[in-house]
């Protein structure tokens, strides 16, 4: 960056992450002048992901350099676990050929990201914390750092999840704990041949595996919680993502239920004589379509986490943040070829979204993550031990007649539950498809 | 030792993982006054690096924000928005390198 006073940008993008560094690059490949600021000193390391980045997306922000990406492994192998107390069951789907998602560790990926920007010709400022924002009548026109003054002509805000400038600045109401995911996850340090072993992956390859966990926890009033494990080259991570109000309500530690996880006889194994390297937590906002924040405002536009870009159950966010990223720079350069940055030309931005998978996504989804949290027991611990007790018959020869052990299952499943509880969570399923298919 | 206290133990056995620049202030500043109105006391369970401790006898919240993992999580569960929450200052704070 050039040491004088009076720095003019025509972008400032703050928040080095995949919506940030795709709104920095997007504008900067049409010509702007675009600084983009990051807090950490070094892109990643205030992150955390569960494990796996989109292909697609990361395909559209860099056709041509995606295949050099630092990924640790191609994820496709995704299997769904329902854990009971001391078992599970499973449901697989293998895409040998054709891996949608790559399993990354955020210091290495976002670093390289930033990387791809620069020679593209965008300005970057690391360990360069934002204090301010500089608005000039009615119109946001540069930021304050902890050293200096920036102008710009726009600012996009991707300073994830908790973004306190757009709270700040009545961009955005708080997230309440309900709307909120708290992630934890531990990597965990494995040989490359146990980690083929143990989750079948073809020797040598750069295959990988992800896995999820519902329920599992022992407790009877169980959070609202999905566990889950990535593989890397040569580590793995595990984790799990609970809701913020459950925590408070029943009084938990995260790392406590994650601890329990581990101690899963199905889980332990996958784990066994791991070292953990590094352990981690970050919020993720799941309040979807209903708690979207304002998009934009004269001189700025808001992307990623921090405008609530995310679809909780489909693990979709660096799809969401590339993209809206993207859409967000596209429409800056828009706006700067008009010389017009106020609300009514950065519109463009909500419409390009409106026409994306992102608004359309998050629309249709918007009840369902509502509707299965109101089902929590049922999800949590109801079910997993149903489907556990069913295949404990199915696959388990106990010399009883199958009759009576199914005649039995089925008092069970019926006595276990009411009538209406059971219809309850069948309307909650029913109208969460129809919301997303109508 | 009991059980709480191999809880805490566990989550600093796992905070030695991680790389921290320590800022030398804190970057977490709590209402205290508030916080003596407080039931829950929800962040001394909810923090993923168990930054919030209860002292009983002082009967105040003690915060070592030299732990904190950035998550944000105590700053929207504190149910009395007691919690004045920023980002440690540029360069400081934690350092994932594996996640």
């Amino acid at each position: 960056m050039e040491e004088n006073q009076t720095q003019k940008f025509d972008v400032i993008v703050v928040g080095a992450g995949p919506a940030g560094v795709a709104a920095a690059v997007s504008a900067a490949r049409g010509g702007a002048r675009v600084l983009l600021v990051e807090r950490s000193s070094f892109a990643g390391t205030k992150n955390m992901i569960g494990g796996a980045v989109f292909l697609s997306a990361l395909k559209q922000i860099f056709p041509n350099a995606w295949e050099q990406a630092p990924v640790e492994r191609y994820i496709n192998k995704h299997t769904w676990s329902l854990l009971s107390d001391n078992s599970s069951v499973d449901i697989s789907c293998d895409f040998p050929q054709n891996p949608k998602s790559a399993s990354i560790f955020r210091s290495k990926f976002d670093s390289w990201l930033v990387e791809k920007a620069k020679e593209e010709g965008v300005y970057f400022a690391p360990s360069t914390l934002v204090k301010k924002l500089i608005k000039k009548n009615g119109c946001f026109c540069g930021v304050e750092t902890e050293l200096e003054r920036i102008e710009a002509d726009i600012i996009i805000l991707a300073d994830g999840v908790n973004s306190l400038l757009a709270r700040k600045y009545g961009l955005r109401y708080d997230y309440e704990a309900k709307d909120t995911v708290l992630s934890i996850k531990e990597t965990i340090k494995l040989s490359k041949e146990i980690i083929e072993e143990r989750f079948n992956i073809e020797k040598g390859s750069k295959n990988g595996a992800a896995r999820n966990f519902l329920g599992g926890l022992k407790l009877e009033n169980a959070p609202f919680a999905l566990g889950f494990l990535y593989t890397y080259t040569d580590s793995i991570s595990l984790g799990l993502g609970v809701n913020l109000e459950d925590l408070s309500r029943y009084g938990l530690n995260p790392s406590d239920l994650l601890e329990k996880l581990k101690e899963h006889p199905v889980v332990k194994p996958l784990i066994q004589d791991g070292q953990m390297l590094e352990y981690s937590a970050h919020l993720i906002p799941e309040g979807g379509y209903k708690k979207l924040p304002k998009l934009c405002e004269n001189g700025i536009m808001l992307a990623g986490d921090a405008a609530g870009f995310v679809n909780a159950i489909h693990f979709e966010g660096t799809n969401f943040a590339f993209i809206s990223g993207k859409l967000a720079g596209e429409t800056a350069l828009a706006a700067i070829k008009i010389k017009d940055y106020s609300k009514k030309t950065l519109k463009l931005y909500e419409k390009k979204l409106k026409q994306s998978f992102v608004l359309k996504d998050l629309k249709s989804y918007q009840n369902v993550m509502r509707n299965l949290y109101s089902r929590t027991n049922s999800l949590m611990n109801y079910y997993p031990k149903a489907a556990s007790k069913f295949f404990k018959i199915f696959s388990g020869a106990s010399c009883i007649p199958k009759r009576d052990e199914f005649r039995e299952f089925i008092v069970d499943f019926v006595k276990g539950r009411s009538i209406r509880e059971l219809l309850k969570d069948a309307w909650a399923f029913i109208i969460s498809i129809f919301g997303v298919l109508k | 030792m009991s059980s709480e206290d191999n809880k805490k133990k566990s989550i600093e056995d796992k905070l030695t993982t991680i790389k921290y620049n320590c800022d030398s202030e804190s970057h977490l500043v709590i209402n205290r006054e508030l916080c003596k109105n407080c039931e829950s006391r929800c962040c001394t369970y909810i923090c993923p690096a168990k930054v919030y401790t209860y002292d009983e006898e002082k009967d105040i919240i003690n915060v070592d924000y030299e732990n904190c993992l950035e998550c944000g999580a105590c700053r929207i569960a504190c149910p009395l928005n007691a919690i004045d929450w920023n980002y440690p200052k540029a360069g400081c704070g934690v350092i994932y390198k594996q996640s």
